[in-house]
């Protein structure tokens, strides 16, 4: 177990770093200098202001600074808006996004299992359509779609949740179910098919004929199985959320990370992209990570120490 | 003694001789594959709609009196009616119209996403699966570190670096899209390699390019099919979401996430047709594949075959 952590740690450093080294390389193919802007400059100051940022400096040094300031977690300023540092952006932005996040990944899961077991249980019959009919649907509107419609109707038409911004808990609803519908739906479906699996097995036909609950049988010895495929897809799952929060923060005009990261995007302040793509791109291998940990906690047939070769 | 005489003995009757034959047309694995396919009438659904999404993107435009580009701006935001099925944009372009042109985009990104992520895929995977040992391990060893990466974030970083256009779109969606269908493809082979026919092939004296032509591929095309299948959906979303974050095909071009996009503004003010047909076939688009994924998914299981 340990030898196999300490493999996928320095595979993620690894990730890490190509992903580093790949963003400051292709932020510099970019034609044209950060620094242009519509009005001419003085020659002297955009000298100065290159000095500043260290753009004169030959491409091998910025990088090497740049890969220094990384490991220091030093994301540098951002150029469009000098007074702000791209690490100030992400201690603001960060903890919202995060929290928008965390909320969404728990709804889903919770109610996606739920909505699965009940699937299955049921299979066949009119609850497991309804459930399948929902999840299919679910997969299908893409969540910017379902966060427009979501405003349309609870907050214009019915008024019943805030439009926008990130306050209450009354203001956290539309955004988290916009977000939690899609991941929902695919939970759900795969909770479904490998439960169905599992229930078919010899054990589970054992524990019913020892006379164990249903309640008990279908949560602690058919779940704990089921889950695993559910666990495998959490990375994918993981990513598309953190995508999705970059939408549904520009839609819901939620102060969080995703937002910084479209505007700069729309104003091309390349040490924010930078920063904030490498960033992300830390976090979500990292989250990576820990999933294949707990993949290997919670099912123990699985053989850590795989052979080379074997995916 | 009797005389054994002819007419003691009759020809057997006719159907003694049929009982030989086989009863059933013989199946290629392909035919029994469709005649599964076709009994899944949610598949089928999906395969009409996709092929009548395919026409009127081709035809569709033809149906409507309306440019796609011109603008009459006396007629801005109008909601659907006779004249504008779909209603009509803030420049008074017709919806109708425009959607078949988003269809057009949105299909082509995701087949031309497929298409080449098959390729690469197919000589990738193929390779790796092969040629196993040291090949194998190194190159699989890249596609997970690439597996690694977040895709969406280097598809946003592309589209930053090489502007924003139809071309840029596909290849930053390829550019990290291939690994999935390498991995599937290298799966497939390792198990296939190994079957009696293959070493058969290999005693013929058989080329490395051949058995991985005639013998492999074929007989990994099941989960290939399928994952394309999955793969032109999410291609679709990928641009429609890239789209939406003002990163895709640029005016006056337009996909359906564009005009999912333009539509944002004015959709608290009640224009609903504006969003709601984008949107709409976005979403019929991701539904027929999603079924016609899952349908082909049973159909090419050979554990199915009953």
């Amino acid at each position: 177990m340990g030898r196999y952590i300490l493999k996928r740690f320095l595979m993620m450093l690894m990730t890490i770093f190509i992903i580093a080294t790949l963003t400051f390389f292709l932020m510099h193919a970019v034609p044209g200098s950060p620094l242009e802007t519509e009005r001419t400059t003085n020659e002297t100051i955009q000298a100065n202001l290159e000095k500043f940022y260290k753009l004169d400096q030959p491409l091998y040094i910025q990088y090497f600074d740049y890969m220094k300031s990384l490991a220091t977690f030093d994301f540098g300023p951002s150029i469009k808006d000098p007074n702000r540092t791209v690490n100030e952006l992400l201690e603001r932005g960060f903890p919202i996004s995060f929290e928008l996040g965390i909320i969404t990944i728990i709804i889903a899961v919770l109610s996606g299992v739920l909505l699965g077991i009940l699937a299955a249980l049921r299979h066949n019959k009119l609850l497991d359509y309804g459930a399948m009919a929902f999840a299919v649907i679910g997969i299908s509107i893409p969540n910017f779609v379902m966060a427009t419609l979501l405003i349309q109707q609870l907050a214009v038409t019915w008024d019943i949740f805030p439009p926008a911004t990130w306050k209450s808990p009354m203001h956290m609803v539309l955004p988290v179910l916009a977000l939690a519908t899609g991941p929902m739906a695919i939970i759900a479906r795969l909770t479904r098919s490998s439960m169905l699996e599992v229930l078919t097995q010899d054990y589970i036909k054992m524990a019913r004929a020892k006379g164990i609950k249903p309640v008990r049988i279908v949560f602690r010895h058919a779940l704990r199985n089921a889950m695993m495929p559910v666990v495998t897809i959490m990375g994918t799952l993981l990513a598309g959320i953190l995508t999705g929060t970059f939408v549904i923060e520009k839609i819901f005009a939620i102060p969080g990370m995703g937002k910084y990261f479209v505007d700069s995007i729309n104003n091309r302040d390349y040490p924010v992209i930078m920063g904030t793509t490498v960033f992300y791109s830390a976090f979500l291998i990292f989250m990576l990570f820990l999933v294949d940990i707990v993949y290997g906690i919670l099912d123990p047939r699985i053989k850590l120490h795989k052979k080379e070769g074997d995916v | 003694m009797t005389q054994i005489r002819d007419d003691w003995f009759h020809p057997l009757a006719k159907d003694g001789d049929e009982k030989e034959t086989v009863v059933r047309p013989s199946l290629s694995y392909w035919k029994d594959a469709w005649r599964r396919l076709k009994q899944n009438k949610l598949a089928m659904g999906g395969l009409i709609f996709l092929g009548f999404l395919a026409l009127m993107a081709i035809f569709g435009p033809i149906f409507s009196p309306h440019s796609v580009t011109i603008q009459d701006l006396p007629n801005q935001n109008q909601p659907p009616s006779s004249t504008h099925w779909f209603g009509t944009d803030e420049s008074g372009r017709d919806v109708f119209t425009r959607t078949w042109y988003g269809a057009r985009i949105s299909l082509f990104v995701g087949l031309m996403a497929a298409l080449i992520d098959f390729f690469i895929g197919i000589l990738y995977g193929g390779i790796a699966g092969y040629k196993g040992g040291r090949t194998d391990a190194v190159m699989m060893r890249i596609v997970e570190v690439l597996y690694g990466l977040p895709y969406l974030l280097v598809v946003i970083l592309l589209l930053v670096v090489m502007g924003p256009s139809l071309t840029t779109i596909i290849i930053a969606l390829t550019i990290t899209g291939w690994v999935g269908m390498a991995r599937i493809v290298r799966g497939q082979v390792l198990q296939v390699k190994n079957y009696e026919f293959v070493t058969a092939s290999k005693s013929f004296g058989a080329k490395t390019g051949r058995i991985i032509r005639k013998n492999l591929i074929p007989n990994a095309m099941g989960p290939i099919i399928v994952q394309m299948t999955l793969t032109v959906p999410s291609a679709i979303f990928a641009e429609a979401f890239l789209s939406f974050l003002g990163l895709g095909i640029q005016a006056p071009f337009a996909s359906w996430g564009v005009m999912a996009n333009d539509a944002l503004p004015v959709i608290i003010s009640g224009d609903w047709w504006r969003l709601f047909f984008p949107a709409l076939f976005i979403s019929l688009t991701m539904f027929a594949f999603n079924v016609l994924g899952d349908g082909l998914q049973d159909a090419l299981d050979p554990k199915m075959r009953g």
